[in-house]
């Protein structure tokens, strides 16, 4: 069946319709995320085990990198310490390796149960990015918190002493978790025209990992790699959250560093919105 | 599963099963599966090529963190690159092995969860055989070329006094770590009968064990390298043997002969995974969906 039809033209001005009078509803969607996730108990105990481990073999790393050369990339110990449990604690809130959404709803475009979503009369990014903010929502309290606790027991870490920089750090991982999302939508939406995105999916996964800064800390990618890394936004998943956290970011630096991640966001949520526009109107949705 | 045996005796011709082993018959089974995957993956050569090309350059990740940090220092925790490359294409080696080989292990508990191991009780071949071949993917040939890459980089830069026993320990310790690493599948697989969600913590093991022996034993905590030496013996993997092609000691003060001993630890984890599967085949009860 082809979907031009039914989909209204100007979807900007559906947006803004939708957030006006029913917030409600994304809420409960985002609601419904978080409990959806928090079903599995036991794969939530045996992923924070899996990042516990991992976070004590790369603390270990670090602390033999940072033996040689202490202070490295404006880092001290216990900062770059910080940095690895960080990492552990948002891989899966910012979804740096996948694992959210997007397996369900290219699954949806595959199969054509994507028209389905298209007739509610709900949005379809909205909804999506409420159901991802829920998922992150529950990530962050049920995968992160553990392994930052028992990484702060075994490790000497440098915690934030002021209640305003945690703050800060939480608005950082929001905007984080919502350009994970924009990224993980667009390559969602390839499979309108690829059906099987798992190459597109498996390329985004590579950049988000090798980007955020999740195998080693940004200041540390040489010359202009480390230029282009920070300018890409899989910075915002981890490096800015992470240097927020650190105390790296005061007054306007911090307006700065949000405004890199908020320009980051809004530019991939409209592409995201661009695409959706045309994929619904050029593409004939598969039949079952 | 005694329904089962006796249904398959029952179905089988005797002279078709009766007198092969069932090593025999599992080892069989598993290549006719493994071959029949193989024909699905070659069906998508394009998708094929692209996702081993991924397995390839995600594994490769590893190694390039690695090289990052020499851009910084020239040893880490007393190693050269070279060094740590022969530690880390030991280990990525080992374990693309019996990645590719009982990777697919990891999905047990899904089977488990939606019920679709029942269909391979019912069916006259080893369970361990067709979890094993689920699903079988050959695009995890992508680690091992890195793993060999980076073994045959170590091997051309380093400067070793070669002896026989030192260029027989290579072709050993890669097997024997493959071994090993195998029977760490088959225990997390056993694991995954009483704890179905819980394929991370198999994780922990596998990616974190092999993680854990691209660096070298003297950067991590004296607790850590003695829980991997003799409680989950994955220092046999790679440490304890090239170590002793490296003439570098091991913080965990053992005598030199044990270097040589990754077979015999991989045949007594082996028994040991088996014992465990046993339990787990044996304590399943099917959710009935």
């Amino acid at each position: 069946m082809g979907s031009r039809r039914q989909m209204p033209a100007h979807y900007a001005r559906a947006l803004w319709r939708n957030e006006g009078g029913d917030v409600r509803l994304y809420a409960v969607v985002a609601a419904g995320g978080f409990r959806r996730h928090a079903t599995y108990r036991v794969a939530t105990f045996a992923g924070v085990f899996t990042n516990t481990v991992f976070g004590f073999i790369l603390a270990y790393t670090y602390i033999a990198l940072w033996d040689e050369r202490p202070h490295l990339g404006g880092y001290d110990m216990s900062q770059a310490l910080t940095y690895v449990w960080l990492g552990q604690a948002l891989l899966m809130t910012c979804a740096m390796m996948g694992g959210g959404f997007e397996d369900e709803l290219m699954e949806r475009i595959r199969t054509g149960d994507i028209a389905v979503d298209l007739y509610r009369p709900a949005d379809l990014q909205l909804w999506w990015l409420a159901g991802d903010l829920g998922r992150a929502a529950f990530h962050l309290l049920g995968r992160g918190i553990v392994p930052m606790v028992l990484g702060a027991l075994a490790f000497d870490l440098a915690l934030p002493g002021s209640p305003w920089t945690w703050l800060a750090f939480l608005v950082s991982v929001a905007l984080g978790v919502v350009v994970s999302f924009g990224v993980r939508f667009l390559v969602a939406l390839s499979a309108f025209w690829l059906l099987d995105g798992a190459g597109a999916m498996q390329i985004a996964w590579l950049a988000g990992l090798f980007f955020s800064g999740m195998l080693l800390p940004l200041p540390l990618f040489p010359g202009v790699l480390g230029e282009v890394a920070r300018a890409l936004p899989w910075s915002s998943l981890l490096q800015v959250p992470a240097d927020v956290f650190l105390g790296r970011y005061a007054g306007w630096d911090l307006l700065r560093a949000y405004a890199f991640q908020g320009g980051w966001a809004v530019a991939l949520l409209l592409a995201g919105r661009m695409l959706q526009s045309v994929a619904t109107r050029r593409v004939v949705v598969q039949g079952g | 599963m005694a329904e089962v045996r006796a249904g398959r005796e029952v179905r089988e011709p005797e002279t078709e099963f009766a007198e092969r082993s069932r090593l025999v018959e599992g080892v069989r089974a598993y290549g006719l599966i493994v071959a029949m995957w193989l024909r699905s993956t070659m069906a998508y050569r394009a998708s094929f090529v692209m996702t081993a090309l991924g397995n390839f350059l995600v594994t490769g990740f590893d190694f390039v963190t690695i090289m990052l940090m020499f851009g910084h220092v020239d040893a880490l925790g007393g190693f050269t690159l070279p060094e740590i490359a022969l530690l880390y294409g030991a280990s990525a080696t080992a374990f693309g092995l019996s990645d590719l080989v009982l990777g697919s292990m990891d999905r047990l508990g899904r089977r488990v969860r939606d019920g679709t191991l029942d269909t391979l009780l019912v069916r006259p071949v080893p369970v361990l055989a067709q979890v094993a071949a689920d699903r079988f993917a050959l695009r995890r040939l992508g680690r091992i070329t890195q793993g060999l890459l980076v073994l045959g980089y170590a091997l051309l830069t380093l400067d070793i006094a070669w002896t026989p026993l030192k260029v027989v320990m290579l072709p050993l310790m890669v097997l024997s770590g493959a071994a090993i690493f195998g029977a760490v599948f088959v225990a997390g697989a056993a694991f995954q009968f009483y704890a179905q969600d819980a394929s991370e913590v198999q994780s922990a093991f596998t990616y974190g064990g092999t993680t854990l022996l691209q660096y070298p034993p003297s950067i991590f905590a004296q607790d850590l390298v003695r829980g991997v030496t003799f409680v989950v013996p994955l220092a046999f993997v790679s440490w304890l043997p090239a170590l002793y092609v490296l003439g570098r000691d091991y913080p965990v003060d053992l005598p030199r002969w044990v270097a040589f001993l990754p077979p015999v630890v991989a045949a007594v984890c082996w028994v040991l995974a088996g014992l465990a599967w046993r339990a787990g085949l044996r304590a399943y009860r099917s959710t009935g969906s």
